[in-house]
């Protein structure tokens, strides 16, 4: 029981946020207009993302530790292994939908509602909207350097090594590069073209973004463990396989070698 | 610790004297990607494509350097160098002798590139100092990246996946700086540019040195 509180938990917060977040009347700002509900559904992504991106790591170090030449535990090294994998795989998916909501919601408020705005594109190189592409590129490496092993064990070792090493460069990422720049979001530096001031959100709109980020997040591990699990038996089939091959292979060599 | 990074940094350099072709490679390397690039100026100069093509060439240059580190070592004398000294002091050395060369690749970039460019820089000791800052920066934060790609088997391909979007926020932030030493020779950016750069080389480089045993491990 204690296992579902937490998953209802999020389908309840979910399902506020999507019918009020979509219903209640909220104020609204002269550029941004209908669009800002979309905040709802846009920065919890990002939360949501850093989050997974947080257990991917844990269990990186973990696996990391699992391994230490003075008391090796494999069984528990490949489920962490796992772990960081299957974590890694749903950030990158919040980080893919963060990055789509986002160009909805630039399509709308920057480009049509702006009146002759140099942006009218789907794309505006925002610096933030960059950082986020670049996280995409890390976490796509990162897969891409797990696919390039045979081997479990290194496999395991030198991904762990580089999730740590990439999760080092997601924090300057979103929290120290593009506080730097001037920019239209409003964590960017200036007042120049940010739409409309963080602090000065509506209490309205917070009362809908907490709840809904604190839902994505429980959604979020939801999905996780299920991938855990799924990965984890993966791990078993591909062993028991491994483990009926060389009994096979043992078989024949006794079958084969004339007693 | 010390005396054993000073021995490993006098073998970085014994060899590279032994093998002069591939310094040589990569000045030219460096410079016909510089006279190629700088032909696209003819006719017309503009500061800002400068700068940014300026730090392209960093980029390139740094990855060829860096991949000489681990990749371009024969396995058999990685091995005999782990029975000789600790894996922290090996990969220090390779940061800082990689920093080194690549400072001095890149001033010598800077300056041919302005001359063909025809640029006109009113600070060149600023953009200097941002160029060793960016050697310092790269090669720091490449190095791991040289050293996770020479495990795996595709590496060439490898390296410069891993590479490119790891470098990317410091270069966003050279660049940046860079932009306004060449348009204005301000110097609003230079010391964001000095605290994001050392910021990042530090603690990048910490969890490199702190990370890299782990991959050396057979």
């Amino acid at each position: 029981m204690g296992k579902w509180i937490y998953k209802i938990m999020g389908v309840l917060l979910l399902l506020y946020g999507l019918i009020y977040g979509l219903t209640a009347s909220l104020p609204e700002l002269p550029l941004l207009q209908q669009s800002s509900r979309s905040v709802f559904y846009h920065v919890p992504m990002w939360f949501s993302m850093v989050v997974l991106m947080g257990i991917s790591v844990v269990y990186s170090i973990r696996h990391l530790r699992a391994i230490d030449p003075d008391s090796p535990k494999p069984a528990l090294a490949r489920r962490y292994d796992a772990g960081a994998v299957s974590a890694a795989q749903v950030g990158i998916m919040f980080n893919a939908l963060g990055l789509l909501t986002g160009m909805v919601w630039s399509r709308v408020s920057w480009g049509e509602n702006t009146p002759s705005s140099a942006f009218s594109a789907w794309w505006v190189w925002d610096p933030i909207q960059v950082c986020a592409l670049i996280a995409f590129l890390i976490y796509l490496a990162y897969f891409l350097l797990r696919s390039s092993f045979t081997d479990g064990e290194t496999k395991g070792r030198v991904a762990a090594v580089y999730n740590i090493f990439a999760f080092a460069t997601l924090i300057p990422l979103f929290f120290i590069i593009p506080k730097m720049l001037p920019g239209l979001h409003p964590t960017a530096e200036g007042e120049g073209n940010v739409i409309f001031d963080k602090s000065k959100m509506s209490n309205e709109y917070r009362m809908i973004l907490y709840p809904t980020m604190v839902g994505f997040i429980m959604l979020g591990i939801w999905v996780f463990e299920l991938m855990f699990r799924t990965q984890r038996l993966r791990y078993r089939a591909e062993s028991i396989s491994a483990d009926l091959s060389y009994e096979n292979s043992i078989e024949q060599f006794s079958t084969q070698t004339p007693s | 610790m010390i005396r054993e990074l000073y021995s490993l940094l006098l073998k970085e350099f014994w060899m590279e004297w032994k093998q002069r072709y591939a310094l040589s490679g990569l000045l030219l390397y460096v410079f016909s990607m510089v006279t190629v690039i700088a032909l696209t100026f003819v006719g017309g100069f503009n500061p800002v494509i400068w700068n940014i093509t300026f730090w392209l060439i960093m980029l390139f240059s740094a990855i060829q350097t860096v991949a000489r580190s681990f990749l371009s070592e024969p396995p058999g004398q990685l091995i005999y160098l782990y029975t000789l000294a600790r894996a922290e002091s090996v990969i220090l050395a390779k940061m800082i002798y990689s920093t080194l060369i690549l400072g001095i690749v890149g001033s010598l970039a800077f300056g041919v590139y302005a001359l063909m460019a025809e640029l006109e820089i009113e600070k060149p000791f600023s953009y200097l100092l941002l160029v060793f800052l960016g050697a310092a920066g790269l090669s720091t934060n490449l190095t791991l990246m040289s050293a996770l790609a020479s495990r795996a088997e595709n590496r060439t391909m490898l390296m410069a996946v891993l590479s490119f979007p790891v470098v990317i926020p410091m270069l966003l932030v050279l660049i940046r700086a860079g932009k306004s030493l060449v348009l204005s020779s301000s110097t609003e950016f230079m010391n964001d540019a000095v605290v994001v750069v050392l910021g990042l080389t530090v603690v990048l480089g910490g969890i490199s040195v702190l990370l890299f045993p782990l991959v050396w491990r057979e």
